[in-house]
């Protein structure tokens, strides 16, 4: 069988050689649906209108996310024995500018260049993959995100795709379990439980059916890991799924996938259309006799159905509610009532190529609890917001500050939130702790699936945890009194806090509250929904008392408890926010210092954005006194 | 037989009981308000959570472990069952003078239970989603200020009746118990059997002529031929209530709705009581033996002028099998097959 499968390999490369033609320039642009945002497809178009009337020979490839977020669109140029350049923020304009300078002539434009990869690359550009971006960087889950065309097994297969699965083929179920139990993995979906052993509980119960299922019900806000490997590596999903259904015994497998990803589910589409015609998915894969079909069930936007009973019930056409401890595990009753293995998209991937390198290769990287690499949508007031993969044990700083470039705007760091609704926020101080499963819930965070929030001294603690409990107040199903009303109950408190009606004894009925919810509720999402509240209490509970003695928001955030004001010694009377001022809220003439009238101003902050940085006349107050002047009308009395 | 020690009491329960069977048979009180032992667990609202060897579960779900140890009221406990109760009272209509159900409310009795107190009441922050009331029933009311989303109602329709008419609709704190396409009851599949009135904890589901008896009558009804155990509830000489016998062997408790609403016509001015002849053209009010005699002469006239299948019997559905038996036999001992049955028709 083996032999089977480099036959299919040698196919794959000799179609792929026919295909390309490296004596050609080969052009990559990142196409994933953060490209296509940013406005890649009319890149793509550019691109390939431009070459037909220059009469020049280029490869054009679609490829999913490298991570660059910040750099979107990522237009990439190989040219016949040179390195690969990457060009930044690339427009159709500056796309034909790449192709009339680079492609037809000579010149790698260096002030269009965000760097190259490998190396002999040009001295005035810089190298990506050493440099700070990606020296702290591992990436083995995202090895082909932004590197292959998604959309063609043969790329994947060229890369080594497929041959662990051939390789599991081969083995005893047992021993595939062993392997995985060896390599340490942890579930990537954010809970970190261990895969070999969840695989085990899988193979044991005898039914005439179990099945598989991938989670890519990704729902946190900012986070966008599972999307992305989706949209860039279809095939490694689908190689782990075939794997795992060989290992327990399954013969159909089910991507629940939201339906806001409608690119990831039209490669997954293309991917296993393409899987099956080599015969590596379906009816008697690679002749060894095992079946093994897949299915892509459109979840319809409900956060909640992340959790694996209220997936599984949602598949089985019901309304999707968690069951209730106690309860049979979903490995021996999930979905249909059959055995159930349900994992997340990170951790099928990441399964081919620990059992092609080795459990030994795997528990190289990162730490011993958590072997492996993290993969975290890095997103916040950081200057290289994106798609990273580090491996497990870095520390945040290394993240935040090399990975990430630091705050944008050099301003101050505040806090980092993880795990997204279920994680919390992390102060300064703890910066040096290491990025695993264990560490960061000791700290009062988590994990989660990997979404990475950077925060800075603009932005008030009370309202990010505002943010999050009205997304899980939004999110929460109904079925339990604690998540259902709790969630509720601290939002109301929050928006009572933010909004300068905050009472004495709030902050103790917000962490009784929050414990309660953690105690009493029937899931995952209860059970953690409080952790944003209860860690900026934790680590920023100044922050909330400003807001309920002073009314004051520190950071100048929350609406109801600033104030816009204009210095009269520095205003020039230029007459800018006047101008801009659209409730027409604001006074003056030429020479006269200009005035707000606090009645009319709606607070939107437009003055203060245009007042000239040289003069800085618009100011923000906030705190008790004056918001009294400025509802006396004598705020330049304070 | 399972071992059980619930604060300090011991007692021996079949396995599979849960904690909740296993306090109930040492005589300890556990709150609960999801719960109804004629339905299958929920687990939604609780406030049954114990202590089981160190782990709060709820104890209407938890199945008994042998050997287990229960503490019903530890300071965890009380925790979690107050904020749970605090957080249900937070969004329900606090008007208990106006409600049918004040002083026989689960509500009310689990809120005294868990010790609700006005200081700390003073903490929470009210909000009762304004969700106009559906007073589309003729029999019942459902005003959802006061629904606890325990979903008794909902499982009960589906268990119980078998109907499934109403179910939860939308999410969270938004969550209401709701039919198809979130139409009024009535344009439902809803069959009006009042099932779900009888098991409502609160008065979300309340009957639109609430009136209290002042003493049961045991009866059976006299609808159709099942012969359902009733409790006729009576005030002077008027019926006010019919509640379904749970010690009936028929029906245990249920009723439907002609069993349950349909009885007007006992107090009824024009109900009749008596057979009516038609005299000159005007009915007249007869004995049964008139009648009878009536009757039997006119159909010997016709079967002696026109023959036996010139006659024929229609019978009812109010009438016992026994009865509909007796009665194609008397057809067809007057010599005439022409018998039916208005459950056919």
């Amino acid at each position: 069988m083996i032999q089977k499968f480099d036959a299919v390999e040698k196919e794959a490369l000799e179609s792929l050689e026919k295909e390309q033609n490296n004596d050609i320039p080969q052009i990559y642009v990142g196409c994933a649906t953060c490209g296509n945002a940013t406005g890649a497809q009319s890149v793509v178009q550019t691109i390939k209108n431009k070459l037909e009337r220059e009469g020049v020979k280029a490869e054009i490839k679609e490829v999913g996310c490298i991570g660059m977020c910040f750099a979107e669109v990522l237009v990439d140029v190989i040219k016949p024995g040179r390195p690969r350049i990457s060009y930044q923020d690339v427009t159709a304009e500056k796309a034909e500018e790449i192709i009339d300078s680079y492609i037809i002539n000579d010149d790698h434009r260096p002030d269009l260049a965000l760097g190259f990869f490998g190396e002999g690359g040009p001295e005035d550009v810089e190298r990506i993959d050493t440099g700070d971006v990606f020296k702290n960087q591992q990436r083995v889950i995202l090895k082909n995100c932004g590197v292959i065309d998604p959309e063609n097994i043969n790329e994947y297969i060229a890369r080594g795709g497929y041959r662990g699965l051939a390789e599991a083929l081969e083995m005893k179920q047992e021993g595939i379990i062993g392997v995985l139990k060896d390599s340490g993995l942890r579930g990537r979906g954010g809970a970190g439980f261990p895969a070999g052993r969840k695989w085990e509980s899988c193979l044991k119960p005898q039914a005439d059916q179990k099945y598989v299922i991938c989670n890519a019900d990704e729902g946190d806000p900012g986070a966008f890991m599972d999307r992305s490997v989706l949209e860039g590596d279809p095939h490694s999903v689908i190689e782990g799924m075939i794997i795992a259904g060989y290992t327990i015994g399954s013969s159909k497998g089910y991507f629940y996938v939201r339906a806001e990803y409608p690119l990831a589910i039209k490669r997954l589409r293309k991917a296993i259309a393409q899987a099956k015609e080599k015969n590596l998915l379906g009816e008697n894969i690679l002749g060894t006799g095992f079946d093994f079909d897949l299915e892509i069930f459109q979840g319809a936007g409900a956060f909640v159905c992340g959790e694996s009973t209220a997936l599984v019930m949602s598949i089985e056409g019901n309304r999707g509610w968690p069951k209730p401890l106690p309860r049979p595990r979903t490995t021996e009753e999930g979905l249909w009532g059959k055995p159930t293995l349900l994992n997340n998209v990170k951790t099928f991937s990441v399964v081919p190529q620990i059992l092609s390198k080795g459990a030994n290769w795997f528990r190289s990287i990162g730490t011993e609890g958590s072997p492996g690499t993290a993969v975290f949508a890095l997103t916040g007031k950081i200057n290289r917001s994106g798609l990273i993969e580090v491996p497990m044990g870095i520390e945040l700083k290394k993240i935040i500050y090399e990975v990430g470039g630091g705050i944008l705007d050099d301003r101050k760091f505040k806090a980092v939130q993880t795990g997204g609704p279920s994680g919390g926020c992390l102060p300064d101080d703890k910066l040096h702790l290491s990025v695993d499963f264990d560490t960061l819930v000791e700290a009062g965070s988590m994990m989660g699936s990997g979404g990475m929030v950077v925060i800075d001294e603009t932005t008030c603690m009370v309202d990010v945890a505002r943010y999050f409990l009205d997304f899980t107040f939004e999110e929460s199903c109904g079925q339990c009194v604690p998540c259902r009303q709790g969630t509720q109950q601290m939002l109301e408190v929050l928006n009572d806090i933010c909004e300068g009606r905050g009472r004495e004894g709030d902050i103790e009925h917000l962490i009784e509250l929050g414990e309660s919810i953690i105690k009493g509720s029937i899931c995952g999402l209860g059970q953690t929904a409080p952790n944003p509240v209860l860690s900026t209490i934790q680590y920023f509970q100044d922050e909330y008392e400003a807001h309920i003695k002073d009314h004051s928001c520190p950071a100048l955030v929350c609406k109801n408890l600033i104030v816009y004001h204009i210095d009269e010694e520095k205003c020039t009377a230029c007459g800018r926010c006047r101008k801009a001022c659209p409730v027409e809220a604001i006074s003056g003439e030429k020479k006269v210092p200009h005035k707000i009238d606090q009645e009319l101003c709606t607070k939107c902050g437009i003055c203060f954005q245009e007042c000239p940085e040289r003069f800085s006349a618009v100011e923000r107050l906030t705190g008790k006194e004056n918001l009294a002047a400025a509802a006396r009308g004598r705020l330049t009395d304070v | 037989m399972f071992k059980v020690t619930i604060n300090g009491l011991e007692t021996e329960i079949e396995k599979g009981a849960t904690v909740l069977e296993a306090a109930e048979k040492v005589g300890i009180y556990i709150p609960t308000l999801c719960h109804h032992p004629d339905l299958s667990t929920f687990g939604g609202c609780r406030v049954c959570m114990v202590d089981t060897d160190g782990k709060i579960v709820t104890a209407c779900r938890a199945p008994v472990a042998d050997g287990m140890v229960v503490k019903t009221d530890t300071e965890e406990v009380r925790q979690v069952r107050l904020s749970n109760v605090e957080l249900i009272l937070a969004s329900h209509n606090e008007d208990c003078q106006n409600c049918t159900r004040n002083n026989s409310c689960r509500l009310q009795e689990v809120s005294a239970f868990v010790g609700i107190n006005q200081e700390r009441m003073s903490r929470i922050r009210r909000s009762v989603e304004p969700v106009k009331e559906d007073d589309s029933n003729p029999f019942f009311h459902r005003d959802f200020t006061r629904c606890i989303q325990c979903g008794i109602c909902i499982r009960t329709c589906e268990e119980i009746n078998g109907v499934a008419a109403i179910h939860f609709a939308f999410r969270g704190f938004h969550t209401k118990v709701s039919v198809l396409g979130d139409k009024p009851i009535k344009d439902s599949k809803c069959e009006s059997c009042g099932e779900c009135v009888v098991r409502c904890p609160t008065g979300a589901l309340y009957l639109t002529r609430p009136e209290t008896p002042e003493r049961e009558v045991e009866s059976v009804c006299t609808y159709c031929g099942v012969g359902c155990g009733i409790k006729i509830g009576v005030r002077g000489d008027r019926v006010v209530k019919v509640d379904g016998n749970r010690d009936n062997e028929v029906n245990r408790g249920d009723l439907c709705v002609k069993g349950r609403y349909g009885f007007d016509f006992i107090n009824h001015p024009e109900r009749l009581k008596t057979p009516l002849i038609k005299k000159d053209g005007i009915f007249v009010e007869a004995s049964w033996d008139e009648a009878l005699d009536f009757i039997a002469d006119k159909m010997s006239d016709i079967k002696a002028k026109h023959g036996a299948d010139a006659l024929g019997g229609i019978s009812s559905a109010r009438c016992s099998n026994e009865e509909n038996y007796l009665f194609q036999k008397l057809f067809r001992a007057m010599g005439t097959n022409n018998v039916d049955h208005c459950a056919r028709l």
